[in-house]
């Protein structure tokens, strides 16, 4: 049983459908990659696991407990953390305040009116938001503007608030999109470090082959809605169905 | 059943105010994207392009007549207006008499010209900038616009009557197959009302018919794409406020008769029309107007005697009450577009 | 001290020495030249700064936290006064009571309009607010006579039920008071040419309105400030990251309705009177404009713009032709009727040009309103730069 199951979700968009019968299943600690070509429904299968879209059919368990029906914050406090294609990170805020929202989240939960203290004082939520700065070798910018940092450092940020929260389940939407080559390896490594660190399991929806073969231990391939496969890196290399689904006919091997 | 027709009736002109300024709203933010807390200063505008057209109609010459007195027993002096001069009497006093029609040949060149030095001039740099900001600005510029108003033309109202011919009301329910003398009706209400259809129908038309208002409906859908396919969606958007502002002026212009300009009609008319957009639904046009007409209906039905003994200041809250209920039930509005102004 | 650090607890002193000062500073031509209308130390204007100064610094905490603008917020001023007023005609003209419940009557109708509100945000937000604001000052008006006055207001009357107190000779005028003390009582200093007025109001609501400033610092300063900031910044990461955003709002947008009754039931005491018009919806828009002058998002810009447009109605509407006229006298006539002509229309009667017009050059401009203005100008005369931009940079205000 994994620690995400996802049985028989469907979701129709007027005529479209964008997916029909998927069934996945996540195995806790591990690191899973969803491919596929565009259009194929990987962001629509993301959302709805976040809980921003509604599956017509199917369920979808976390840890056991059902993620249909819940408002994204629920599902953070779940244990579902998310990572946006475009790093969304509180850009009108510093890096150390960005930090101290999640841990503030993580520790007072989703809703605490907490105006009698200055934030500052709270030893707790800033020697960990520290803690994690340095680990993300963010520390000294920790009074910056979270606007003003480069996209690679702004990742890293987005990952590091993430992190904070020890969610169980890391989901990233295409992480390294419109990175630079250096830029994709630092957050290859960030992730293989995370990965090694920490029980957590990591699920990636990515479009860069480098990234999901570095990376990912079990991989699903979308098409058109429905999973094509779902194996380890190796099976899906040279598995013709896979490269009929990203370039039409079979071909030789590049 | 006639007391039915008669607030339909009643809330026609009132309805066709809101109509025609809801539709420059949404024309102004489905093609710019911008909130523009000034429309209601075009519509104080375009009213007091009557109330200046018809005071320089009015000019006059004074001349002491001996041949008449005055009260206090010294020669009259006597105004006599150049158009008397220039076109005889009779053809001057028609002239006056029908200045409020007139203003609508004025009123054009003047609020376009308007509508194009403010989009330039102002409204062009909020486009990026957050619908707060876009709303401040446009609330600051609507003031500045008013105190220019009430500085050159004072506090009052000013009575700028309709032409002689419409003045007076006509028998309306015998014209529609009921009995006489029971539905009485303002000419010059129904006049405004067929104006407004008139403008409403052009404007639609010119959307619809022509490559330029093909140009800007595609704009309005996706402003980026049509930029991309190298036409210059500036310009024509540049004109849209203008006509947009036009639309809004002449509202006003053949309002005049109805309601006497004063300095804050803008204001007035504003927090209702916003309140009309909303419900009709952001950007969408026919909702616009469907909400502008229906609303003022409603205003006027909860004004009548029977309602308003059982539900005192009724006619007051009703619009508000009633945007209030749909914003809530339905989200877009009665025929909101997916996606527009949701931050 | 009180839970501040050094910069704030500068700032709140400083605030506390300028207020208390108020009279003598406000007061610097002496009585009888030709700029003592320009003295703005007289009671009346001074409370309305710090009332205004309160009701801004609340609208602020709603709008320059979470950007949320609202629209209608001259509706629980209203809705404050009125029920001061009430207490002051059913209870006791003490106005103990009357603030007490003016903030507490504004804090559960801002709590029912805001639920309701906030269901949508942007500008649909902002049209509901105006709706709901256009409503209450349409039923106080119109439809809730009894309760409201209507078109006449309220006033306290000598026969009024006041059962806490002592029943007034006849023909006496009930008049505001805290444990005796006469809101309306005045003290005159006179120094040389100059005259100071100490008046008991102004010292209440000042009194009032610094503690109304050390909340909102406090709140700004705290977790549930930085979650406010957060809903500005981006909502949708705040959801994401595990915090409910819409009660965060609505607490934000309670607090600050609470604030707005606490002027409502000030300006009752002050002024023992209360009127429909004090909801219409352009009185919202004032405390707009307040905030954005001043700085939205700053803590002392709301207390700076609140003043600013407060000194500029009641000082500014009073330059006409004639003063114009005896400060240009030193000009060739010509010359100076030219100039009088040129800055006529934006005094005296006109200033609401010149606000206007002022306001939509800080709002294209100056987007951080004077406090801004402030830092830009100190930073020019030669303070260092700082290399990195400080976050909490807003916060700071202009000395």
């Amino acid at each position: 049983m994994g620690i995400l199951e996802v049985k028989n979700v469907g979701k129709r968009f007027g005529g479209l459908q964008a997916l029909g019968d998927v069934n996945l299943s996540i195995a806790e600690n591990s690191v899973h990659a969803i491919i596929g070509p565009n259009g194929a429904g990987k962001s629509t299968l993301l959302n709805c696991l976040v809980g921003k879209l509604i599956p017509d059919t199917g369920s979808v368990m976390f840890d056991g407990q059902s993620v249909l029906g819940r408002k994204p914050f629920e599902i953070n406090q779940m244990g579902i953390s998310r990572v946006f294609q475009t790093p969304e990170i509180f850009g009108d805020l510093s890096v150390l305040e960005n930090m101290m929202i999640p841990c503030f989240a993580k520790r007072d939960g989703a809703f605490t009116p907490n105006a009698f203290i200055n934030m500052l004082k709270d030893r707790e939520i800033v020697e960990r938001a520290e803690a994690m700065l340095e680990e993300m070798k963010m520390a000294e910018h920790r009074h910056m503007h979270a606007a003003a940092l480069s996209r690679g450092d702004k990742r890293r940020l987005e990952i590091g608030m993430c992190l904070s929260q020890e969610p169980r389940l890391l989901l990233l939407d295409e992480p390294t999109a419109g990175m630079a080559r250096a830029d994709t390896n630092n957050t290859i490594d960030l992730l293989k470090q995370i990965k090694d660190e920490r029980d957590i399991t990591i699920s990636i929806i990515e479009h860069d082959m480098h990234v999901v073969f570095s990376l990912a231990e079990r991989i699903t391939v979308l098409a058109q809605g429905t999973p094509l496969v779902e194996d380890t890196p190796e099976n899906i290399k040279g598995h013709p169905k896979v490269r009929e689904a990203y370039l039409g006919e079979t071909q030789d091997a590049a | 059943m006639e007391a039915i027709v008669l607030q339909i009736l009643n809330g026609l002109d009132k309805g066709s105010a809101y109509a025609l300024i809801a539709m420059g709203l949404t024309l102004i933010f489905g093609t710019l994207g911008v909130v523009n807390f000034a429309h209601g200063a075009l519509f104080m505008i375009g009213a007091f392009c009557a109330v200046t057209l018809s005071r320089i109609l009015s000019l006059s010459r004074t001349i002491v007549d001996e041949t008449q007195k005055d009260f206090l027993g010294n020669p009259l002096k006597v105004d006599i207006p150049y158009v008397y001069d220039w076109f005889g009497e009779a053809t001057g006093n028609a002239i006056i008499d029908w200045s409020v029609p007139l203003s609508i040949l004025f009123a054009i060149p003047v609020m376009i010209a308007i509508g194009v030095i403010m989009e330039r001039g102002l409204i062009k740099h909020f486009y990026k900038r957050p619908h707060a900001d876009q709303i401040l600005v446009t609330f600051g510029l609507a003031i500045v616009l008013q105190e220019i108003i009430k500085y050159y033309y004072g506090a009052n109202p000013i009575p700028t009557p309709a032409p002689e011919a419409f003045k007076g009301s006509f028998d309306f329910g015998n014209f529609l197959g009921f009995d006489p003398n029971m539905i009485i009706y303002p000419y010059w209400r129904i006049i405004y009302f067929g104006f407004a259809a008139v403008i409403i129908s052009a404007v639609f038309a010119f959307l619809q018919f022509t490559t330029f208002g093909m140009v800007v409906r595609a704009g309005m859908a996706d402003r980026e794409t049509v930029q991309l396919l190298g036409i210059n969606i500036d310009r024509r958007f540049t004109l849209m406020f203008g006509i947009a502002a036009a639309v809004a002026g002449l509202a006003g212009v053949m309002y005049t008769p109805i309601n006497s300009p004063n300095y804050h009609m803008g204001m007035d008319f504003l927090v209702l029309s916003f309140v009309v957009v909303v419900v009709g639904g952001m950007g969408s046009l026919p909702g616009a107007v469907a909400a502008g007409f229906l609303l003022g209906i409603l205003e006027s039905f909860a004004s009548m005697r029977e309602v308003l003994s059982v539900l005192p200041g009724l006619n007051q809250i009703i619009i508000y009450l009633v945007a209030i209920i749909i914003l809530l039930t339905r989200p877009r509005g009665l025929m909101g577009r997916k996606g527009v102004m949701e931050d | 001290m009180f839970g501040l650090d050094k910069k704030d607890t500068r700032l709140l002193i400083l605030v506390a020495i300028l207020v208390a000062l108020a009279p003598f500073i406000l007061n610097p031509f002496p009585e009888g030249s030709g700029m003592a209308q320009f003295n703005a130390g007289y009671p009346d204007l001074m409370q309305r700064f710090v009332i205004f100064g309160i009701f801004a610094i609340g609208f602020n905490i709603l709008f320059g936290l979470t950007g949320y603008l609202s629209f209608g917020h001259a509706a629980f001023l209203g809705v404050g006064s009125y029920a001061a007023m009430w207490m002051m005609k059913l209870l006791t003209m003490n106005v103990i009571p009357a603030i007490i419940v003016s903030v507490i009557v504004a804090g559960v109708f801002s709590l029912a309009v805001g639920w309701i509100s906030l269901r949508r945000s942007g500008i649909y937000f902002s049209i509901l607010t105006l709706a709901f604001a256009q409503m209450s000052y349409s039923l106080a008006y119109s439809v809730l006579t009894p309760i409201t006055g209507g078109e006449t207001g309220l006033q306290p009357k000598n026969l009024d039920p006041r059962i806490l107190d002592a029943p007034l000779a006849d023909g006496a005028t009930p008049k505001a008071h805290l444990f005796g003390l006469k809101m309306g009582s005045s003290f005159d200093l006179s120094v040389g040419t100059w005259v100071f007025t100490f008046n008991a109001g102004y010292y209440v609501a000042a009194i009032v309105m610094l503690a109304a400033f050390y909340l909102s610092i406090r709140i700004f300063r705290s977790p549930f400030g930085l979650i406010l900031r957060a809903v500005k910044s981006n909502q949708q990461r705040l959801n994401y990251t595990g915090l409910n955003s819409k009660p965060y709002t609505l607490a934000a947008f309670v607090i600050s309705g609470m604030y707005a009754g606490l002027a409502g039931g000030l300006m009752v005491a002050m002024d023992t009177q209360v009127g429909a018009d004090r909801m219409f919806w352009t009185a919202s828009g004032e405390v707009v404009l307040m905030s954005i002058l001043g700085g939205v998002g700053t803590l002392i810009g709301p207390v700076l713009g609140a003043g600013t447009i407060k000194y500029m109605e009641n000082i500014l509407s009073k330059i006409n032709s004639d003063i114009l006229h005896t400060w240009f006298a030193f000009l060739p006539d010509g010359l100076e009727d030219f100039v009088v002509t040129l800055i006529y229309p934006f005094v005296g009667k006109g200033w609401h040009l010149t606000l206007g017009l002022i306001f939509m050059l800080v709002v294209i401009f100056l987007p951080g309103g004077l406090v801004e203005g402030g830092q830009r100008i100190s930073k020019f005369f030669g303070r260092k730069k700082s290399q990195k931009s400080t976050p909490n940079g807003k916060e700071t205000p202009a000395e």
